[in-house]
C-alpha cells in the first residue's frame, strides 16, 4: 500500500506535505501552456496520493477522448482556494471546479457560476446510485444537485494508543463519562490523555461537532445550517460547550495544545510517540500515522473507534461527521461543448473502477459503493481492518453530518473557528461563544 | 522620463487604492455582484470590539520591533562599519537572515519553539520548552523577536553604509579631543546617522503595518486574536470570511495610518535639514 501522506486538510490549510518544499513550489503548473485556451480545463491540488489519482484519471479520459481533451493545472492547496475564488469571480474559472461542497459551493451558486446537475443525474441514475447517498448533502443547494462527489469519504474518528491504556490498566472510553474518568488517570501516567493541534482551529471543531450530536442530537447543528434564530444557544448547545470546557479545565489536552498546529502532523506525532494517549482526527491521518509511527501501526498499537456517546444524550452514536466527499462542479460559464465534455468526465472517470481501486489502495474509501467490493483484496491485515471500520462507519451512520467549517458559509466558519479557539482558550464563556456566533446566523 | 514612473504609480499604486475605497462602501463576497452598501462596513468594522485590538497589537509589535531592532542595528551597523577583515567575515554570518524568505523563517522557528519536539524539547533545556506561542503574552514576544531576527540584518546593513561616510577626520578630531571610544559613539555617530536612523525608522514602522506572512505562519494570529495585526485582521475578514467590503475598510484604515506615520517621520527629519545642511 502506497503511504497517505497527505489528507483533506492539507488542502484546508497550509501544506502539511513538505511544508517548506511548498514555499518553492506554490506556483501553478500547467499540463499545456496557456490552459486558458479553448477545451475544458479542469483545476486541482497537488499532493500524494491524490495528485497521482487524479493525473490517472485524466489520462484515462484523454487516452479515449483525443477529439476533446481535458486540461488540467495543479495548484498547491492554499494558493487554490483564492486562485479559483478569484478566477471563478473573474470568470476566468476552469471548466471543472474542484472543491469540497457546502458553504462554499453555495456561494458560487448564489453568484450563478456552476451548472445545475440535477438532469445529469435525472439521465445518468445508475452513476447517482452508484455513490453512497450521504455524499450528496453537500453538493445539494436548495434542493437541486450541483455538484458530483468524487474522491474519498472521511469520518473523523477517535484514535487511541492501545499502550498507553494497557500501562495504566484502562480500556477504551465507552462514554463521555469514562473519557472524563480517564483524563485523572492518564495524567498522574505523565501522559497526555488527548493530543490536540489547537492552533489549527478546525482540529478543536471536531470536538464540538460530536459533542453537539451526542448530546442534543443531529438537529442542533442541522437547525444552525438552516438558519433558525439563536440556534447556538439552544440548552443542548450550551451543554456541549460547558462539557468541552470541562474537559480543558481537567487537562484533557496536551500542554501547550493551542500552538500545535496540524499541517505538521505533530498531532500524530504526539499520539505514536506515546506522549497522548487518544486523539479525535479524521480517517486521512491513517497513511501519515502508518508511514511515518515507526511500528505504530504495523506493529497493531493503533486502535480506533467511532466517538462515544454522552449520557443522557439525545445523539445516535452511531451518527459521525467528517467529509462525505469531495466535488467537481461544472462553471456555467463554459462554453457547450465544454460542458459536455466535462460532463463525460464526470460520468466516465471520476468512479471508474480504476478509480475505485487507487483510493482504496491509498487507503481511503472511495464515494463509490463499490468500495466495499473491493476491502477484500486487501491484504495487509491492519490495512483491511482500519478500511472495514471507515466503510462501516460512514455506511451506518444514521447521519454523517458534513464537517463545520465547510457547511457553513465562509462567513460564518471564519467567526466560528475564531471563537472556538477563544472556547479553547478559555477566554470566552459558552454563553459569549454562542452569543457571537448566534450574530451571524444566515449570513 | 518622469513618465513610466507615473504610470506605475497610478496603475499599481492610485488605481488599486480607488477600488479599495471604493469597496469599503459596498458588499461583495468576492465572487458575486458588487453591491452599495453605503456606511454599513464602516458602521461594523468601527463598533467590532476586534478592531481597536488589532490596532492596539499593530501598534504594540510596531513600537516594540522598533525599540529592539534599532539599538542593535545601530550597534551592529557601527561595529560592521569597521574596515577589519574579520568583520567583513561576521558582516557576511549576520546577513544570513536576509537570503531567507518569511515564510521559511516562520516555519523553521514555529519547529524550533514546539513545545513538544522543538528545540528545547529535543535538547531537554527546561527553560526553551515554554508554550512560546500559545500563550498571549509569549507568542508577542516572539513575533517581536523574529521580526527582529529577519530585519535586524538589513537596518545593520543601511546603518553600515551611513557610518562608512562619516568623515574619519571628525574622529581623529574627537580623538585628539580626549573622546573615548562610547563618547565618539554617542557625539559624531549617532547625530550623524540622524537621516540614516529616519530612514530605517520609517522602513521598520511603515513596513510593520504589513507584517503579514510571518505572522500568518507563525501564529496565524493566535492564540486566540493575540498576534492579529490589522494586516492579517484584512486577510482574515476578505479571504477567509469572503467580506470584501470590511476588509476594505482596514485596508483603507492602514493606508491612513501608513500615510500619517510616514509624513510624522517625513515631518521629524525635516525639521532638522535646514540646521544639518547649514552645519556642513
Amino acid at each position: 500500500m502506497e503511504p497517505i501522506k497527505a489528507s483533506r486538510r492539507t488542502f484546508l490549510s497550509l501544506a502539511a506535505v513538505g511544508a517548506l518544499a511548498a514555499c518553492g513550489t506554490s506556483g501553478p503548473k500547467s499540463s499545456t501552456p496557456g490552459a486558458a485556451g479553448d477545451g475544458a480545463t479542469y483545476w486541482f491540488l497537488t499532493g500524494q496520493p491524490q495528485q497521482a489519482i487524479r493525473e490517472a484519471q485524466v489520462k484515462r479520459f484523454n487516452d479515449a477522448n483525443s477529439a476533446t481533451q481535458l486540461k488540467t493545472t495543479t495548484f498547491q492547496n492554499d494558493a487554490f482556494k483564492q486562485k479559483i475564488k478569484t478566477a471563478i469571480g473573474a470568470g476566468q474559472g476552469p471548466t471543472l471546479i474542484w472543491g469540497w461542497g457546502g458553504g462554499g459551493l453555495k456561494s458560487y451558486v448564489d453568484a450563478g457560476q456552476v451548472e445545475d446537475l440535477s438532469d445529469f443525474f435525472g439521465q445518468n441514475t445508475a452513476l447517482k446510485d452508484s455513490i453512497f447517498p450521504s455524499a450528496f448533502g453537500a453538493a445539494t443547494v436548495g434542493g437541486k444537485i450541483y455538484a458530483m462527489p468524487v474522491e474519498t469519504t472521511t469520518p473523523i474518528v477517535l484514535f487511541y494508543d492501545k499502550r498507553a491504556f494497557e500501562k495504566i490498566g484502562a480500556q477504551p472510553p465507552q462514554s463521555w463519562g469514562d473519557i472524563m474518568d480517564l483524563v485523572p488517570k492518564f495524567n498522574a501516567a505523565k501522559i497526555a490523555p488527548f493530543s490536540l493541534g489547537g492552533q489549527s482551529r478546525w482540529t478543536n471543531m471536531m470536538w464540538l461537532e460530536f459533542l453537539f450530536d451526542r448530546i442534543g442530537g443531529s438537529e442542533v447543528f442541522q437547525n444552525i445550517f438552516d438558519g433558525g434564530a439563536n440556534g447556538w444557544s439552544d440548552p443542548s448547545a450550551l451543554k456541549a460547550l460547558d462539557e468541552m470546557q470541562k474537559l480543558i479545565k481537567a487537562g484533557g489536552f496536551i500542554k501547550g495544545f493551542s500552538s500545535i498546529t496540524a499541517d505538521s502532523n505533530a498531532d500524530q506525532a504526539l499520539l505514536f510517540t506515546g506522549k497522548a494517549a487518544m486523539m479525535l482526527h479524521g480517517a486521512w491521518t491513517y497513511g501519515n500515522m502508518k508511514s511515518s509511527g515507526g511500528d505504530f501501526v504495523t506493529g497493531g498499537h493503533l486502535g480506533y473507534m467511532n466517538f462515544p456517546g454522552v449520557d443522557g444524550g439525545k445523539g445516535d452514536p452511531s451518527d459521525t461527521v467528517g467529509n462525505p466527499g469531495q466535488y467537481l462542479a461544472i462553471s456555467s460559464k463554459a462554453s457547450a461543448a465544454d460542458k459536455e465534455t466535462a460532463k463525460k468526465f464526470l460520468a466516465n472517470n471520476t468512479i471508474d473502477d480504476a478509480s475505485v481501486d487507487a483510493w482504496v489502495k491509498s487507503g481511503s474509501i472511495s464515494v463509490a459503493k463499490s468500495s466495499k467490493d473491493r476491502l477484500a483484496g486487501i491484504t495487509d491485515k491492519n490495512d483491511a481492518e482500519w478500511l472495514k471500520f471507515v466503510y462501516d462507519t460512514s455506511a451506518n451512520a444514521k447521519v454523517f453530518a458534513q464537517s463545520w467549517d465547510q457547511a457553513l458559509s465562509p462567513t460564518q466558519a471564519e467567526t466560528l473557528l475564531d471563537n472556538i479557539a477563544k472556547l479553547f482558550q478559555l477566554s470566552i464563556s459558552p454563553q459569549q461563544f454562542a452569543d457571537s456566533m448566534n450574530a451571524v446566523i444566515g449570513k | 522620463m518622469v513618465f513610466p514612473a507615473l504610470l506605475m504609480f497610478v496603475v499599481f499604486g492610485v488605481l488599486p487604492l480607488i477600488g479599495v475605497l471604493v469597496l469599503s462602501f459596498a458588499q461583495w463576497d468576492g465572487l458575486g455582484a458588487i453591491r452599495p452598501a453605503g456606511m454599513a462596513n464602516w458602521g461594523s468594522v468601527l463598533s467590532d470590539p476586534g478592531l481597536p485590538h488589532a490596532i492596539w497589537v499593530t501598534f504594540e509589535i510596531m513600537i516594540l520591533s522598533w525599540a529592539v531592532q534599532t539599538p542593535v542595528s545601530l550597534l551592529i551597523g557601527t561595529f560592521l562599519a569597521g574596515r577589519q577583515r574579520y568583520r567583513g567575515f561576521l558582516a557576511v554570518l549576520y546577513f544570513v537572515p536576509l537570503l531567507l524568505s518569511s515564510a521559511a523563517i516562520a516555519i523553521t522557528y514555529k519547529a524550533l519553539l514546539d513545545p513538544n519536539f522543538g528545540l528545547g524539547a529535543g535538547l531537554k533545556i527546561g527553560f526553551l520548552t515554554q508554550d512560546w506561542l500559545g500563550e498571549s503574552g509569549l507568542a508577542v514576544a516572539v513575533v517581536i523577536f523574529v521580526v527582529s531576527w529577519q530585519f535586524i540584518p538589513f537596518h545593520s546593513l543601511i546603518y553600515q553604509g551611513g557610518v562608512r561616510q562619516i568623515p574619519t577626520s571628525m574622529y581623529e578630531a574627537a580623538a585628539i579631543d580626549g573622546a573615548g571610544r562610547i563618547r565618539q559613539f554617542f557625539s559624531i555617530t549617532v547625530p550623524q546617522l540622524k537621516y540614516t536612523i529616519i530612514t530605517s525608522s520609517t522602513l521598520m514602522v511603515v513596513g510593520s503595518l504589513t507584517f503579514f506572512d510571518l505572522i500568518f505562519v507563525l501564529t496565524a494570529g493566535g492564540p486566540g486574536d493575540a498576534t492579529r495585526v490589522l494586516a492579517l485582521d484584512m486577510y482574515k475578514r476578505g479571504f477567509q470570511a469572503n467580506l470584501m467590503g470590511p476588509a476594505s475598510v482596514i485596508a483603507v484604515l492602514l493606508v491612513l495610518i501608513g500615510l500619517a506615520l510616514a509624513l510624522l517621520l517625513r515631518r521629524l527629519g525635516g525639521s532638522t535639514t535646514a540646521s544639518q545642511q547649514e552645519g556642513a
